[in-house]
């Protein structure tokens, strides 16, 4: 499937080529995510992370996802299964309530998208009980959200490329903070100076959602110079 | 049938072996294990978590207990991707003490809120955490008063009160607690046994109260009179140990 893109919305095929980038991103940075859990956490965040990505690859080869919502349920249901740590369900409640937000659209445009990020979010803030501040995927995921609300929506690319960088701006904003959630809490002032692996993971997953949109993109058509 | 259970732990041992220990207590109730990853590594498993639903729910319902961070958020996905279905519950409560305390309660009959709030009040005091051997007199439950022809006596304020004499050679140690709060986890009261929660197994034993110990009983609620009546039924009958 070659991905495919009006310019002013996103389909299945961008959804796909968001998890096969996401799988090949995290790959790429399993051991660094690995270290900076190494720091303040139980070292396995790249590991796991990684597993669960495999694991989508996999299901993306034996059945293409018709819609970009049954994508995001499918990523859902495979990370909570095969990553094990925290960052199963964290992820996987993103994913979901995407899927959930977005339904059976085989399209998504840019005020979708706006809500499926919002809602992933809002899960991962349901889910994981924790506020902006705290150290943590929030910390990268309510930038992005910020952003994407903000964004010029004529197109998806700007939208998910805004999202992207202020996703980075806050991963690397989380390291002063001090820890109140999760096992980096339990060092207190000894979590500061180190990155949140979770906000650095959201920041990398968040820029192949912007990347396989601007590579979906007709050349010009949304100005991301893909 | 009875509630089941559906223990969730990171570590398949540890849940397989809670498992173990509850069913000490309720040879009848279902409990299922979901412990580790699908690979038998350390984690959770949200399709472990799911078989784990579907074999426990016999119709009424389905109490969960996890240990861990992860294995909250792992069950409350679970749930979620069911749809939260009203008859599955999460229990927020100490997981060994909350599975044996919920496996007495769903032994006894008890419906699914019942058996939550059995989990969930395992390791809450008391309500007068008068502890051991408690000394305070309950008012108007003197021994004198007690000594009536239906042994309990009912206080101006509707409360039904009696003092019982443990007579069974080891008193109230884990399986007459068990049974004595199993039993009363399928009553709508509220009682206070020595300052004790009398729904509460693990409170009963912490009691340590061994024969000849006086037990001030007190009750609420609409079946206050048939919890203390089963209480000194119970006392009286040396837990079926004579």
């Amino acid at each position: 499937m070659t991905a495919t893109g009006t310019g002013t919305t996103v389909d299945a095929a961008w959804a796909i080529d968001w998890l096969r980038r996401s799988a090949a991103v995290v790959a790429e940075h399993r051991v660094a995510l690995s270290e900076l859990d190494r720091a303040i956490g139980d070292g396995d965040h790249g590991e796991n992370l990684d597993r669960g990505f495999t694991a989508i690859l996999a299901k993306l080869d034996e059945e293409a996802p018709p819609t970009p919502g049954a994508a995001f349920k499918m990523a859902a249901m495979t990370l909570i299964s095969k990553v094990g740590g925290a960052a199963g369900p964290l992820y996987g409640t993103a994913f979901l309530r995407a899927g959930t937000a977005v339904g059976d659209a085989a399209a998504l445009d840019s005020a979708l998208l706006v809500a499926a990020l919002t809602a992933a979010r809002d899960g991962v803030v349901a889910r994981g009980k924790a506020e902006s501040g705290d150290k943590t995927m929030i910390d990268a995921w309510t930038p992005a959200v910020d952003a994407a609300a903000a964004a010029d929506r004529s197109a998806p690319a700007a939208v998910l490329a805004a999202a992207a960088e202020a996703a980075e701006a806050g991963a690397v904003a989380t390291d002063p903070l001090i820890a109140r959630k999760g096992r980096a809490s339990y060092l207190g002032e000894r979590s500061m100076g180190h990155r949140d692996p979770g906000a650095a993971s959201s920041a990398l997953i968040l820029r192949a959602a912007a990347d396989a949109a601007a590579a979906a993109a007709p050349a010009g058509a949304s100005g991301t110079g893909a | 049938m009875s509630v089941g259970l559906v223990i969730v732990s990171h570590s398949a041992q540890l849940a397989a072996g809670v498992v173990e220990l509850a069913a000490q207590m309720a040879r009848d109730v279902v409990l299922v294990p979901a412990g580790g990853t699908d690979d038998g590594g350390i984690g959770t498993s949200l399709d472990k978590v799911m078989s784990a639903l579907g074999q426990a729910d016999g119709g009424d319902g389905v109490v969960v207990l996890t240990d861990l961070g992860s294995a909250v958020m792992t069950a409350e996905s679970a749930l979620e991707f069911m749809g939260n279905p009203e008859k599955i519950v999460l229990a927020d409560a100490p997981l060994v003490e909350g599975a044996v305390a919920a496996a007495v309660a769903a032994q006894s009959g008890a419906a699914l809120a019942v058996v939550q709030k059995a989990a969930e009040a395992a390791l809450s005091p008391g309500p007068a955490s008068a502890g051991q051997g408690a000394s305070g007199v309950i008012p108007g439950a003197a021994p004198g008063a007690a000594a009536g022809g239906t042994g309990s006596t009912v206080r101006p304020d509707g409360a039904v009160t009696a003092v019982l004499t443990l007579i069974n050679p080891i008193g109230l140690h884990a399986r007459p607690a068990a049974a004595l709060a199993g039993a009363l986890g399928a009553l709508d009261v509220d009682i206070d046994i020595n300052g004790a929660d009398g729904q509460s197994v693990f409170l009963l034993m912490a009691l340590g109260a061994g024969q000849g110990t006086e037990l001030h009983v007190t009750a609420t609620g609409p079946d206050a009179q048939r919890a203390v009546d089963l209480v000194r039924a119970e006392v009286e009958n040396g837990f079926g140990e004579l």
